[in-house]
């Protein structure tokens, strides 16, 4: 046994696919003086890893899971320790056979072939499956089963021998100590285990259901649950056997029972997601000597598993007289948005997490995590979803962690809309309005924490104003109202007020503070006092980190404004980045502010009855901040708009939100004035305009000029990606463009008319081929929705430069079904010169 | 053939066993509960003579009222009858628990006739008292053999007896015992079966009668549980490579097993 | 008064766990102010019986009968049951072997007597003895109180070494003859059987395990070879079936057999939990492997870290030497 070291760049801890594959891919990236701990022994040290059915089904409608999936596989196959035994999703309701629809959509999206099967169909491939039970199936021929503990030896064993990685099993880690480092900011300093401490540059937390207690060690929090997934080996059977194989058939996914069928040579392994949420505390976790199989390995509840073996054994009735061999309550890790918890923790910097990640995404997730802490961002795709910036405070409770565990642990295999709504853990952030919303019938929709109206229900009359209809079908239904289409017309002919009390505000003040906006953003920050400007904020490799508002307040002083979901990672990079020699202070005062929007052609008219100001282009010119008296408070006049109409985003204390509210409504009352949602704000209004929304059209992939984003030119001060950023615009115009799209023909063969979602739906050229670039990167469905005023269906997706033409006529697939679209703009369908914004 | 098999419920062993803070019980947790494993095979044993010389078997136990999970448990893997009596406390010592087991026998034999056979578990995987059986089977006025790994009940048996198999060294013992007999079975007789799906969904409607007893208290007091000082759990590494042979040959003869 | 040592024999020959009851039962006889005294049974009494003097015993009693003959759990129990109530003993004793367990178990049950078995220590100084027994197979200890006036116990095997007492004591034979009905000899061992073949993996004393790091069919040999020098069988993992390089019925793990031997030499296996779960009942575990970290080697007993194909033949011809 090596001597134990006393320093490392890099303590890893956790010897389970990701610890493994992280340290693997951190030597392949050049990462010397590596140590890899683990308290358990190998190769299985006895955390989820050791217990994992280990089979990857590749289609899923998250881009950031199918493709880590994928790349994830891909990796599995290239060390040999993969077979592909096939996979079919099977369907026993009429819903279930619609979302089969859906993932061969998002099959076709990610480039995987996929094919719907009648009962019969199904039956051959898996002869015991009792097919009257079935409507139907969804079958990926490339649906893996690998072998994770062996992938993980061979990472460790790869990091050992080209890097000099030092691996230590049996060796617990005590406490990760932290120090105040350079600017009094909380940083790793070492690993303190039971066998010595070792001083490191990085930590990394790969302990998966451990994580979060490991975390707390340093005051830092990665938020998941270790949750329990039942599984039993049944067997053995002899039409198994008969294979001499591992698996010899397609693996089976019950997706309206929650259940898989998995063979697993002579037994089946029959897993669960249909059982209560059974979530533990990590300190309930038995350490590797109090636990009977392993600790994550926990005592088998058959209860809770009885109605799982009923259902089983109707889909394959020889399960019933096979002898239950091996049956636990697997851990494995759940967080609070179902999402995993990648990158450096908020809290203490140098401590990464790389949790919450199952063996499916394992090997492609520890690259992510490699390349982040190489590069300053990873480059093998966006992963602003598993970023754990991007949770609040208040999403990184237990409270929360495990009231949302408790609810989406039944939506493992459920049928999820894009749109769906959290039950529990509502209202943990309202905007000042909130009781008059309530009154107006509000339907609130939950950005992170922070509740926003989506429509009201009071405004049920603008349906029959305007003729609005339900739409047809359900799905296309779901979660949106004919009354959105109501306030967006309603805002385009008299005007709305918008509750945009989410936004997160920060500001930043002190001698260095323009200075150092200036290396956040891509556009130009030093402007006039009373100015602003809307710009990117990209990675070193200039991809977008973030797209938001920054204006400039005073000589020493920048506001940043910023959307809810994006408020975690900006406010961290922001932080991130900042000078530690005290010219610059951070202060987040989103829950100071209050903003309220109002436009619409009668937004100039109601206004200009509370306030003296001039509110003329002069006087209140567009991009200009101005302070003013409204109805006697207090507010700041910002004029701008997110919707196409002219008016102001109206910043005020939160404790004025109210007084503002009532003197806007009663003196708009008749013009028309409406409380208008989120629907228009976020949706219609937005996609008329083209607007680009991070983590839509904006993802670290894509940089300013393919989203159309470029200034002519590029300001003299650095930046952060300002080398990437030159070197793109040096290499001539951009493979991509983002395009507007309006869908031609919305009938569905059943002569329905449907409506895309924007759910990476594929767009596909005239042969129905999809649409691929030399990076890899598909044309897909970013955005979408109804354009009320150009009476259009609105698609957004990047499309090469050659199909960004105007008139230019491809497919969309939506449900499995194609349909016309034709390229409308690069810029917006409706008003593109901005006259009623601006005029 | 009437078959009696007495089983306990008790923590699943395969792990360390911490004790609660109280010192009065096994701190389960982690552990989860099963049927004591020579039980087990008791119950595989009995269900095995009913399957070959029909029969039933009837599965007594005394213990918290959860324990009617290992009556399920017994009802999954094919026994027939299911007895509980329920205690309020953590454990009975074993003069009680005899004496209890006893008269519940009594009980059902009264009106259903004696057992052929009442099967114990050589000794329970907990407490470890070694003598409930022999109690019982005292009590009862039936003889008794305990370490058992083989049951014959044909072969050269005359009528009404059987024979049954002890392991010594090298070989067994074989007892000639005149039915009805009680037999304290030990693993290793057989290889008890899983329950399979379906016998784990029919055992939910098996019926469990209760029958409550109030027995005095014997003389052996528990006033706490405690673990042993901590054994040196490293590994001994013997060697490396064949050198390490005649350190490993010594370790087999301190174990006895080169004969 | 005196404590009754139930010594153990087998046709003659004393059984060593006798000595360690004597060894553990004559200081706790000097402590209680209690003189020691034997009890042999059957047929070679008298020749088991010598020399129990060294070990403290004042006086033996060789009990005989014509249906006393081979061991018979009830009978042996009848015996010593008499023997206490006519010699008024206050404490009986015998080491907690399955036998000395079950004729201290059977003589409790015919005296209506609390009976401890498997104590590791015994404190009889108060009112009430107390005693410290084993439970779990030694995992855990419970303190207890006897409440009777005459104490039954059994000492936990290997609780102390047998040793000869320091002052010794006469040792007189002196012999006893129990009344015994013919429904006390029911339970007489009627047959031996000596194995010479058939040892199965669930029973056998020695398996020697082979996993996925012996690498083929073939290379099975040496371990066989090993297996049969120890009177042993050979049994393995998963993998190892799975490539069809064995039967399944050779299988050791949760959905193969579950073993208990003396000792599980585990060769070439990384010791998933599954197969752990098959194994995990074995008294001592050996592991050979080449990695010092691998699974098996942490929970095993005892571990040779080197390459199975040079260390098993090596064990093999290490025991063909000592065996001469």
């Amino acid at each position: 046994m090596s001597d134990f070291p006393t320093n490392a760049s890099v303590v890893v801890i956790g010897a389970g696919i990701v610890g493994n594959c992280l340290v693997g891919h951190l030597a392949r990236l050049g990462w010397t003086d590596l140590v890899l701990l683990d308290k358990g022994p190998l190769p299985n040290p006895g955390g989820s890893t050791g217990h994992a059915s280990n089979f990857i089904f590749p289609v899923d409608h998250n881009k950031e899971m199918a493709l880590l999936g994928e790349q994830s596989a891909n990796q599995y196959r290239d060390m040999d320790l993969s077979v592909d035994s096939g996979g079919i999703e099977v369907a026993r309701s009429e819903e279930r056979m619609q979302e089969l629809t859906r993932r061969m959509t998002s099959a076709k999206a990610w480039g995987i072939e996929a094919h719907l099967l009648t009962p019969a169909e199904v039956k051959e491939l898996v002869p015991f499956i009792n097919d009257d039970v079935i409507l139907g199936g969804f079958y990926c021929p490339t649906v893996s089963v690998v072998d994770s503990l062996e992938t993980g030896s061979t990472m460790r064993r790869e990091a050992i021998e080209t890097a000099g990685c030092q691996v230590f099993a049996n060796t617990e880690v005590l406490d990760i100590e932290t120090t105040d480092g350079e600017g009094g900011i909380k940083t790793v300093r070492a690993v303190v285990t039971d066998r010595g401490i070792i001083e490191a540059d990085h930590v990394v937390i790969a302990c998966g259901v451990w994580s979060n207690r490991m975390a707390n060690m340093a005051g830092a929090t990665i938020p998941l649950v270790p949750a329990v997934h039942q599984m039993a080996d049944v067997g053995p059977m002899d039409v198994l056997a008969e294979t001499n194989n591992e698996i010899g058939y397609p693996i089976v996914r019950d997706m309206d029972t929650f259940c898989y069928e998995r063979q697993s040579a002579g037994s089946m392994e029959v897993g669960s997601y249909g059982h209560r949420a059974i979530l533990h505390h990590p300190d309930e976790i038995p350490s590797n000597v109090e636990a009977a199989l392993s600790p994550t390995e926990m005592p088998f509840t058959p209860d809770d598993f009885d109605d799982q073996m009923e259902t089983a054994i109707e889909l394959m009735d020889m399960l019933g007289d096979a002898e239950i061999k091996y049956a636990i309550n697997g851990l494995l890790s759940l967080t609070p948005d179902t999402m995993p918890c990648l990158g450096e923790t908020t809290e203490v910097r140098n401590l990464w997490s790389a949790a919450a990640v199952w063996v499916k995404e394992g090997p492609g997730m520890a690259q992510v995590v490699a390349e982040w802490m190489t590069y300053g961002y990873p480059r093998v795709i966006d992963v602003h979803g598993a970023d754990i910036a991007r949770f609040y405070d208040e999403e990184r409770t237990e409270d929360h962690i495990w009231s949302r565990a408790d609810e989406h642990f039944i939506k493992t295999y459920g049928i999820v809309h894009p749109a769906e709504q959290w039950e529990g853990r509502r209202n943990l952030q309202v905007g000042p309005y909130f009781s008059r919303q309530q009154s107006l019938d509000a339907m609130f929709f939950q950005a992170r924490t922070w509740e926003r109206p989506q429509w009201y229900g009071a405004n049920a009359d603008l349906i029959e104003r305007y003729g609005l209809l339900e739409r047809e079908v359900e799905w296309d239904n779901r979660w949106w109202s004919p009354i959105t289409i109501g306030e967006h017309l309603n805002m385009r002919e008299h005007c709305g007020v918008v509750d945009l009390s989410a936004f997160q505000i920060y500001e930043l003040e002190g001698p260095g503070a323009i200075e150092y906006a200036e290396r956040l953003a891509v556009n130009k920050v030093d402007v006039d006092v009373g100015r602003s400007i809307y710009t990117p904020w990209l990675n070193a490799d200039g991809g977008f980190h973030s797209d938001l508002t920054m204006m400039r307040l005073g000589e020493d002083r920048m506001r940043i404004v910023t959307g809810v979901f994006d408020g975690g990672r900006d406010e961290f990079w922001a932080r991130r980045h900042m000078p530690t020699d005290g010219s610059v202070t951070f202060t987040n005062i989103t829950k100071q502010l209050t903003t309220l929007g109002l436009w619409g052609p009668n937004a100039p008219a109601v206004l200009s009855q509370l306030t003296g100001q001039d509110l003329s282009q002069n006087g209140s010119p567009y991009g200009s901040i101005i302070d003013a008296e409204v109805a006697g408070i207090s507010v700041q006049l910002f004029r701008i708009s997110y919707v196409g109409d002219a008016g102001w985003e109206l910043y005020t204390g939160w404790e004025n939100g109210p007084a503002l509210w009532d003197a806007l409504m009663k003196v708009g009352a008749d013009l028309g004035i409406r409380a208008t949602g989120g629907g228009v704000y976020g949706s219609s209004g937005r996609l008329e305009k083209g607007y680009r929304l991070m983590g839509a059209e904006l993802e670290s992939e894509y940089n300013p000029l393919e989203a159309g984003l470029a200034r002519p030119r590029v300001k003299a001060a650095d930046f952060i990606g300002k080398a990437a950023y030159l070197e793109a615009r040096a290499d001539g115009p951009p493979e991509v463009a983002m395009c507007t799209l309006t869908v031609e023909d919305q009938t569905d063969g059943q002569g329905r008319t449907r409506h895309m979602m924007g759910g990476n739906e594929p767009i596909l050229d005239a042969s129905g081929d999809r649409i691929v670039d030399s990076h890899g990167r598909v044309s897909r469905v970013t955005s979408a929705g109804y354009g009320p005023s150009v009476r259009k269906h609105l698609l957004m997706s990047y499309l090469p430069q050659e199909l960004a033409v105007p008139d230019t006529n491809l497919q969309v697939m939506y449900m499995n079904e194609l349909y016309p679209v034709k390229v409308a703009s690069t810029g917006a369908v409706f008003d593109p010169t901005d006259s009623r914004m601006k005029g | 053939m009437r078959i009696l098999v007495c089983v306990k419920r008790v923590p699943a062993p395969g792990a360390r066993i911490n004790v609660t803070a109280d010192g009065q019980t096994v701190d389960a947790a982690h552990l989860g509960f099963t049927t004591s494993p020579h039980e087990e095979c008791a119950v595989e044993e009995a269900v095995q003579l009913t399957e070959a010389h029909g029969g039933e078997v009837t599965v007594m136990t005394l213990g918290p009222v959860e324990a009617e999970e290992q009556l399920r448990y017994a009802a999954s893997v094919g026994a027939h009858n299911f007895v509980l009596i329920p205690i309020s406390e953590v454990d009975w010592d074993p003069q009680r628990t005899a004496t209890a087991l006893f008269e519940a026998i009594v009980a059902i034999e009264e009106t259903d006739g004696a057992f052929d056979l009442v099967l114990f578990g050589n000794e329970s995987a907990d407490s470890g008292g070694f003598q409930v059986g022999v109690r019982v089977a005292n009590h009862l006025g039936r003889p008794i053999v305990n370490g058992i790994k083989g049951i014959d009940l044909d072969g050269e048996n005359v009528e009404g007896f059987a024979s049954a198999r002890r392991e010594i060294d090298g070989g067994f013992e074989v007892y000639q015992v005149p039915l009805p007999a009680v037999f304290g079975v030990k693993e290793g007789i057989n290889l008890p079966r899983y329950p399979t799906m379906k016998g784990r969904l029919a055992s939910k409607k098996a019926v469990v009668v209760t029958d409550q007893r109030t027995v005095e208290v014997g003389g052996q007091l528990r006033l706490r549980l405690h673990r042993p000082v901590e054994q040196i759990t490293e590994t001994v590494i013997l060697g490396t490579g064949p050198e390490a042979a005649p350190a490993v040959v010594d370790l087999l003869e301190e174990l006895g097993v080169l004969s | 008064m005196s404590l009754l040592v139930v010594c153990d024999h087998d046709r003659g020959s004393l059984a060593d766990a006798s000595l360690e009851a004597l060894t553990f039962a004559h200081p706790l006889a000097r402590a209680a102010g209690l003189e020691m005294a034997a009890v042999v049974i059957g047929e070679g009494a008298e020749i088991a019986g010598q020399g129990l003097g060294a070990y403290g015993a004042h006086i033996v009693h060789t009990a005989s009968h014509p249906l006393l003959t081979d061991f018979g759990p009830e009978a042996w129990g009848e015996t010593v049951a008499q023997l206490m109530i006519s010699t008024g003993a206050s404490a009986l004793l015998a080491c907690g072997t399955d036998r000395g367990n079950e004729v201290v178990a059977q003589a409790a049950a015919r005296l209506d007597l609390p009976f401890v078995a498997n104590c590791r220590s015994v404190d009889p100084t108060g009112d009430q003895w107390s005693m410290t027994r084993v439970q779990w197979g030694g995992s855990l200890l419970e303190d207890i109180d006897l409440t009777a006036e005459i104490r039954l116990m059994t000492v936990a095997h290997h609780a102390v070494e047998a040793k000869v007492a320091e002052a010794p004591a006469a040792g007189s034979l002196v012999s006893f003859s129990p009344e015994l009905g013919e429904e006390t000899v029911h339970t007489v061992v009627a047959d031996r059987v000596v194995l010479t073949k058939g040892v199965t993996l669930s029973t056998a004393p020695v398996v020697v395990g082979g996993g996925r790091g012996v690498g083929s069919a073939e290379a099975f040999a040496p371990l066989e070879e090993l297996a049969a020098e120890l009177n042993g069988v050979v049994g393995c993992s998963r993998a190892v079936t799975n490539n069809g390089w064995r039967p399944h019925s050779d299988q050791v793990g949760q959905t193969g057999t579950r073993i208990a031997p003396d000792i599980y030499i585990a060769s070439g296996i990384s010791g998933a939990i599954q197969h752990w779960v098959g194994a995990m009942a074995a008294k001592n575990i050996l592991a050979i492997n080449t990695d010092s970290e691998a699974n098996m080697v942490s929970r095993a007993g005892h571990a040779v870290i080197g390459d199975l194909h040079q260390v098993i033949p090596a064990i093999t011809q290490e025991i063909r030497r000592r065996k001469g």
